[in-house]
């Protein structure tokens, strides 16, 4: 009696688990947690109209719980079907695992450069398992009212730079430059990655640097950090102290000139009204000079292989790679940009100053997110420290370059020659 | 006469031997047998012995981290001991003195802060320290002080101090507690004695109570030892688990999440977690010996 009892209870389980995959239903991993609206409001249902019979959810995770909660769920077999992908080494770890799909030969991939593909490739760039999304680009805002009070213009090189900060410095009545080296991350995601590659020639730098043939020590990385070691003088007085959340609320409330900023910041200034800004690209060294931007491959999507759906899922990430996704997304996810090659008519002002620097300058990612940073110690957590460091005075820009090269031929094979 | 070792022993001590056993002694247990394998890039563990050791205490990178986050932790642990417990004893001290008005009161309101989230307090604290909207350096210039006023959660000689000091604000009342009732539990008697014996207050303070509360403060030590080595909310939330500037508020709890979980593009390992875990639970056990072995028996020799 019991055992039957139970063989029906099982039965009945494994029937219910079944119809529950089989109905059509997909499920999206994501760190993506602010974006929640969006894909539930506009995104899904913009699917569902061409699609119907799938049902689509969106089943986000913080972005700091991400990695270890999806790679947590993949091992237990409890993940969604399509899985939100961080660029470079933390989904090539999931698909040396064997957790995402091979896309290889797949025509969607063919609406991307080569350049969007490459953070989601293997080293050898012969498998891809995500479709690119979005990327962020990276710059300064500047705060129009401040500026045509003094009577600036926004700086096309490193010296109109520090004489726009001067004048703001002698007016004395705002923050010249808004950074604080409290939370570390962004004096590298933001300042050194942002504004170095006109320094370093974007890939051309990185390029070398992964091949062997450049080194940190070389003058053009260590000109980034001299021109970081002159910033202290125009940052807010402790800003030692002062967090990323504290300069956007410096910059918002207009008490502050410039800031480093990334493309997302856009939608923060501008909720409530927001304030009147502009931005301009990191300033090159000389005028006429080449300009590089920080236009980093952020967000990508692909498949589970344990999904149950395949061709839904497959039919979902098609859809990720059509135009009408790149449009939606690029002017609803303000301030991220569809890596595809349709031509997008960005609505924003902002936003489409920013896209717009890919067509006069040439486009890099950060320059540690490829390769360098899977070693020990780990370039990212590096970066951030010796940033930091150079930022509050406590690391000369010589030592700074020592120390990031010493980390990275400690492990990396072509930088030991 | 000698009892018989009986089943119902065995029956009754079940339930807490299976929960003990579940929760605390198997993962414990599993811990330590996880330091001593490795994970490859296919995520397949195999045996390695003492590798993950070795790469702790021998590799220059990861003893470097492990040296400077245990030498914070010193410092974590000492402040604690020469600010929190003596400031929670005088208060204590305070408390349990006769005729105290609103005892009730302050005893509430100096408990309060440790019912609070730490997240909360941590941000609370970085926006009273904020060098630009902090209530910190106006208040210093009340007393004409504010010339010393610092980003003191943003210098590298500071922060870890700072941090530790708010920690202590945090959790003085634990400690405040335990000595309060250790003290209201004197006999009345024997404080009387010494009274009409002619001791005064400052004497039957450091002749009779504080001899009699030794264990009790013996334990509380104990417990700050415990606590402060395996630390690390506090300093996630207000610093992150990067621990700046320059990794000088890193504590071996955030060393640990760092390694275990993997931090921005740098992958965790669950092995070299172990491994690490494993020494932090070395390094407890053995400060937990010391105290038991130097004293805790004397404590009991002197009590009997």
């Amino acid at each position: 009696m019991t055992r039957t009892l139970r063989h029906a209870a099982v039965a009945a389980f494994a029937l219910a688990a079944a119809a529950h995959a089989a109905a059509g239903t997909l499920t999206i991993e994501s760190w993506r947690t602010d974006d929640k609206t969006l894909w539930d409001t506009v995104l899904i249902p913009a699917f569902t109209k061409t699609h119907p019979g799938i049902t689509v959810k969106f089943n986000p995770t913080s972005p700091p719980e991400y990695n270890s909660v999806l790679a947590a769920r993949l091992a237990s077999g409890s993940a969604g079907d399509l899985i939100t992908c961080r660029p470079f080494d933390v989904s090539l770890d999931l698909y040396k695992k064997g957790r995402l799909q091979e896309l290889n030969g797949d025509p969607v991939l063919a609406n991307f450069a080569d350049s969007a593909k490459v953070a989601w490739q293997t080293d050898d760039g012969k498998d891809t398992y995500c479709v690119p999304m979005a990327s962020v680009i990276h710059g300064f805002f500047y705060n129009k009212k401040i500026f045509s009070e003094l009577g600036l213009k926004p700086p096309a090189t490193e010296d109109e730079f520090f004489a726009d900060l001067d004048k703001v410095k002698a007016g004395g009545k705002v923050v010249p430059l808004d950074l604080g080296t409290a939370d570390q991350w962004d004096t590298s995601q933001v300042v050194f990655t942002g504004i170095g590659p006109n320094y370093w020639h974007g890939e051309e730098g990185r390029k070398a640097l992964i091949a062997g043939k450049a080194k940190f020590t070389d003058p053009q990385f260590v000109a980034v950090w001299q021109y970081m070691a002159k910033w202290p003088a125009y940052l807010a007085k402790g800003y030692q102290a002062q967090t990323y959340a504290d300069s956007q609320n410096l910059f918002a409330s207009g008490k502050a000139a410039v800031v480093p900023a990334g493309s997302w910041d856009i939608a923060f200034y501008q909720k409530d009204g927001g304030i009147d800004f502009g931005a301009f690209p990191p300033p090159v060294k000389k005028a006429g000079d080449p300009c590089y931007i920080s236009d980093h491959a952020d967000i990508g999507m692909g498949i589970n292989t344990a999904s149950k759906n395949q061709a839904d899922a497959k039919a979902f990430l098609d859809w990720i790679g059509s135009k009408e996704f790149a449009e939606l997304y690029t002017n609803k996810a303000l301030g991220f940009f569809s890596l595809s090659k349709f031509p997008i008519d960005v609505q924003n002002p902002v936003a489409k100053q920013m896209i717009g620097w890919r067509a006069t300058c040439k486009s890099t990612i950060r320059l540690n997110a490829q390769i360098m940073s899977r070693g020990e110690p780990s370039m990212e957590n590096e970066l951030w420290n010796v940033n930091s460091q150079v930022l509050n005075g406590k690391l000369t820009p010589q030592d700074a370059a020592a120390r990031i090269q010493a980390g990275f031929s400690k492990w990396y094979a072509p930088q030991q020659k | 006469m000698k009892q018989k070792f009986g089943t119902h022993v065995l029956v009754f001590l079940a339930p807490a031997l299976a929960v003990y056993t579940a929760f605390s002694a198997w993962p414990l247990l599993a811990t330590l047998r996880l330091g001593l394998y490795s994970t490859d890039e296919t995520g397949a563990t195999h045996f390695a012995g003492l590798a993950n050791f070795q790469r702790l205490l021998t590799d220059e990178h990861w003893f470097g981290h492990f040296r400077n986050a245990l030498a914070n932790n010193v410092e974590f642990f000492a402040i604690h001991t020469l600010v929190q417990n003596p400031v929670a004893l005088l208060l204590a001290a305070l408390l349990s003195l006769r005729g105290v008005r609103g005892a009730a009161a302050y005893r509430t309101v100096m408990f309060l802060p440790t019912l609070l989230s730490v997240v909360v307090i941590g941000f609370s604290w970085q926006l009273i320290l904020s060098p630009l909207w902090g209530v910190a350096e106006k208040l210093l210039g009340f007393v004409g002080l504010a010339d010393h006023f610092a980003p003191w959660l943003g210098q590298e000689d500071t922060a870890l101090p700072t941090i530790t000091l708010i920690s202590v604000w945090q959790f003085v009342g634990v400690p405040l507690m335990l000595i309060y009732a250790a003290l209201i539990a004197i006999p009345e008697e024997v404080i009387e004695a010494a009274a009409v014996e002619g001791a005064g207050a400052w004497r039957i303070f450091w002749q009779i109570r504080l001899p009699l509360i030794a264990p009790t403060l013996g334990l509380v030590n104990i417990l700050t030892f415990v606590g402060n080595f395996n630390a690390f909310d506090l300093i996630y939330a207000v610093k992150g688990a990067i621990a700046g500037p320059n990794f000088s508020t890193d504590l071996l709890g955030t060393f640990f999440y760092r390694t275990f979980f993997g931090y921005q593009s740098e992958v965790g390992s669950a092995t070299m977690g172990a491994a690490l875990a494993t020494l932090m639970f070395l390094v407890i056990l053995a400060g937990v010996g010391l105290y038991f072995l130097a004293i805790q028996r004397r404590l009991q020799r002197l009590a009997s």
